[in-house]
């Protein structure tokens, strides 16, 4: 008896977007008065972190810090369309349609700003820091706190911006199914490293070495935990979960977390992951997007590993002890005697 | 604060790469609702509380498919605390497709159920009560009686000559697509291919479903308006898709309804259904009091719709260098009683196909195939993750036929900019070369000097 370790390859590519395109997300970006951009949407965040994403999205774009901006979202009364959390779209889709508002509304407030300082827009610049001011002339300036206001009091202008993103609708042939489905494609690699207990046909994974393409890390930290996060998910659809564990039959299906196992603290490999960047000319900032696709790739590669490992070939998700030890049984029954 | 980070490798596409002027896009903010949702302080659709609250629960299907005999009410209405009981008469539209938004049909799926039930765990009546106990012990006291059907369980015996129809709505058990009974893809000659092989290998995979499992279990809370609107409460992942889709049912207009939501306990993929919203909307209006439909543990785990099982079989035309040069692939994808969302699912999936990989000759028939199990739907991956599976467990398996290096047989088939995919769509912006080099870098993983040369860009090594 013994613990046999192996090591598995897996390469995948996933889509950006509403299959077949036609989801369109709006936002609409007003200032108040404080200097604070509000970025209207109808977007969910599910933890995923789009929120988060439009905000810096609209900072970047308006040339201001993260502390100016507000989003207000998924309310139907207020927010503008939104198709919805899914398909990997959320960034792609709403970011591009915050950057669309935000450029707008950037061009008011660059007007108002000259008709502040009396100067001409074309001069003016921004560095982050929350004041607009004149090219080569850093004393000549003003905060957007102040701006706000003046737009509002002084000048009666609005700052405010909107914006939209729609991949036009492509119809599949229905011969030969051709269409264009996606708005981009990211990648990504995983090694997997199991031990496999040919006793009890437990497999544990040790490491996983993770290599994803991302069009653009809008915030290096979420992107990570996009990655080892969806990772923790491939392992646990690879060995543990299934609502009727003796599919076809529906018999024995768990009803609640006791009998639906998933990973603990002491199943989660050591991950090891870098980032690529390849920026896509259709994402905000080149982002492709990576919501789903990184419980992918760990799924073959640890199906990969336990065949390095000790021989057996497991074809049925997911690879359960029982489903090990059938398989170490099947090739001794192979071996002559 | 300190953040666990994954290194950006800046040497990749360092050319086509540009940071210029980037203050805020790029770096690490912290995530909006990671502090609220750590200290407890985030608000999620369970937080609404308004006075009056009415709970509803359901009753459901004890079988997998059988004729309604009758339906008993009585005792349910006799329970303490129940206000109403609501059947399919009650429910304006009865019959839906949530997909009709893009097109999509037949309208194939009760509400509630009418003479028939055709899963373990199907809704047939909706009790409200004045507490939530209240209404699961009225949800308990209705009796159903039962005429058995014969039931089919796996996607080939459903597609099988005599097998028990499932769906009267869609008339055959699969999708039809545009007159055909799959999603097709046909581009070069996989038969020629395989003629001209070195190699053919053909294998199966198979999936069983899975549960999206967040913590936040579906549902919403329906609040009715002084003007007669209603504000609904949802955890929902779509918030426009669900209120159309509500009012679809509801037989009102659109700004009848206002969606109120954005702050989600986890989805995956759980909350693209719209199962809960439309029957609390028809209970708020019937006792014409706020309500309140959540799912429980167990209907989440047994009733909500789960990812599809899935069924892959692979034929292969490999060549003595390794170069794959055709690719046959029969999917069949178990929808379970209802389409949802898996007419979708399934073209995605034919999408996906042949992988990451460049193959002149695919081939591919995506059966979306009814059987009478819990309808499945959209999850992560949606199409993609169980295909991947698939997928590259079929390429090291040919690695291994031929002795090759399971990463060498990747690279000399990935796509690479330029490539005409299966779908005729020409590649742009490819990087699966480059990520296979960094894992194995990564991995400590030596590849020989002609695949570290390789490129997304160029046919270097090909």
């Amino acid at each position: 008896m013994a613990k046999l370790r192996g090591r598995g390859f897996a390469s995948v590519n996933y889509p950006t977007g509403m299959n077949l395109g036609g989801d369109p997300s709006q936002a609409l970006i007003h200032a108040t008065t404080t200097g604070t951009f509000v970025v209207s949407l109808s977007s969910v965040d599910l933890g995923q972190g789009i929120k988060t994403i439009a905000a810096q999205c609209a900072a970047e774009t308006l040339g201001l810090p993260m502390g100016n901006v507000l989003v207000d979202t998924a309310d139907t009364d207020t927010g503008p369309h939104c198709m919805g959390t899914f398909a990997s779209r959320g960034s792609h889709r709403v970011g591009n349609a915050v950057i669309m508002a935000a450029a707008e509304a950037r061009g008011v407030m660059l007007e108002v700003a000259a008709e502040e300082l009396e100067v001409d827009a074309a001069d003016l610049e921004t560095d982050g820091s929350g004041y607009i001011m004149v090219r080569g002339a850093q004393d000549k300036r003003v905060h957007v706190t102040d701006l706000a206001m003046a737009a509002h009091f002084k000048h009666g202008r609005t700052i405010s911006g909107r914006g939209v993103y729609l991949k036009e609708p492509s119809v599949p042939v229905p011969e030969t199914g051709e269409m264009d489905p996606d708005s981009c494609q990211a990648h990504a690699c995983t090694v997997a490293v199991v031990e496999v207990d040919d006793e009890t046909g437990v497999v544990e994974v040790l490491e996983l070495f993770n290599a994803y393409e991302v069009g653009r890390a809008l915030n290096p930290a979420m992107a990570t935990q996009q990655v080892e996060g969806g990772a923790w998910m491939g392992v646990s659809h690879a060995l543990f979960e299934t609502t009727e564990p003796y599919y076809p039959l529906r018999d024995h299906g768990p009803r609640d977390f006791s009998a639906y196992l998933m990973p603990g603290p002491a199943d989660i490999p050591s991950q090891h992951s870098v980032i690529l960047e390849r920026p896509a000319a259709n994402g905000p900032y080149g982002a492709k997007g990576i919501g789903e696709m990184t419980a992918n790739a760990p799924i073959p590669a640890i199906a990969n590993a336990i065949f390095d490992a000790c021989g057996v070939r497991l074809t049925s998700m997911p690879f359960t002890p029982e489903s090990v030890l059938r398989g170490l049984d099947a090739l001794r029954m192979e071996e002559p005697c | 604060m300190t953040y666990r980070l994954a290194p950006i490798d800046t040497g990749a596409f360092a050319a086509e790469r540009d940071d210029t002027g980037l203050t805020v896009v790029g770096s690490v903010v912290q995530r909006s609702d990671a502090r609220g949702h750590v200290t407890g302080r985030t608000e999620f659709f369970e937080d609404v509380a308004p006075p009056r609250l009415a709970h509803l629960k359901m009753h459901r299907s004890a079988r997998h498919h059988a004729r309604i005999a009758g339906v008993d009410v009585t005792a349910a209405l006799a329970v303490p605390g129940v206000l109403r009981v609501l059947t399919h008469a009650d429910v304006p539209n009865n019959v839906y497709t949530v997909l009709k938004l893009i097109g999509v049909e037949p309208d194939d799926e009760p509400v509630l159920a009418v003479d028939k039930v055709r899963y373990l765990g199907e809704p047939v009546c909706a009790v409200i009560a004045e507490t939530e106990a209240a209404a699961l012990d009225g949800a308990a006291a209705v009796e159903v009686s039962y005429e058995d059907l014969p039931h089919v369980l796996d996607v080939e015996e459903a597609l099988e000559e005599g097998a028990p129809l499932v769906n009267e709505y869609q008339g055959q058990n699969h999708f039809v697509y545009e007159g055909h009974h799959c999603r097709r893809i046909r581009f070069g000659d996989v038969e020629a291919a395989f003629a001209r092989a070195d190699h053919v290998f053909e294998w199966r995979y198979q999936s069983s479903p899975i549960e999206q499992a967040p913590v936040e279990t579906t549902g919403c809370v329906v609040v009715p308006q002084a003007d007669g609107r209603l504000r609904i409460h949802s955890d929902t992942q779509a918030c426009f898709f669900t209120l159309d889709n509500t009012a679809l049912i509801l037989g009102t207009p659109f700004n009848r309804l206002r969606i109120v939501g954005g702050t989600v306990g986890g989805g995956f993929g759980g909350k693209v259904d719209v199962v809960v919203e439309p029957i609390a909307c028809v209970a708020a209006m019937a006792v014409d009091r706020p309500v309140k439909f959540v799912y429980d543990r167990a209907e989440e785990m047994q009733v909500s719709s789960p990812r599809a099982a899935e069924r892959i079989v692979i034929k292969d035309a490999v060549m003595d260098d390794g170069r794959v040069t055709g690719r046959k692939v029969t999917l069949y994808v178990d929808a379970g009683a209802y389409a949802r969302h898996s007419p979708y699912g399934t073209t995605k999936a034919a999408a996906h196909l042949p992988g990451p990989y460049s193959i002149p000759n695919v081939w591919a028939d995506c059966h979306c195939v009814f059987t009478n199990r819990t309808p499945s739907s959209a999850m992560r991956g949606f199409g993609v993750t169980i295909a991947d599976f698939a997928l590259e467990s079929q390429m090291d398996r040919i690695a291994r036929a031929l002795g090759m290096d399971p990463l060498r047989l990747r690279l000399i088939n990935a796509y690479r900019d330029g490539d005409v995919k299966a779908h005729r769509k020409i590649a742009e912006g490819t990087a699966l070369v480059e990520v296979i080099q960094k894992a194995a870098e990564l991995a400590g993983h030596d590849l020989p000097e002609d695949c570290r040369r390789m490129s997304s860009t160029t046919r270097e090594g090909l």
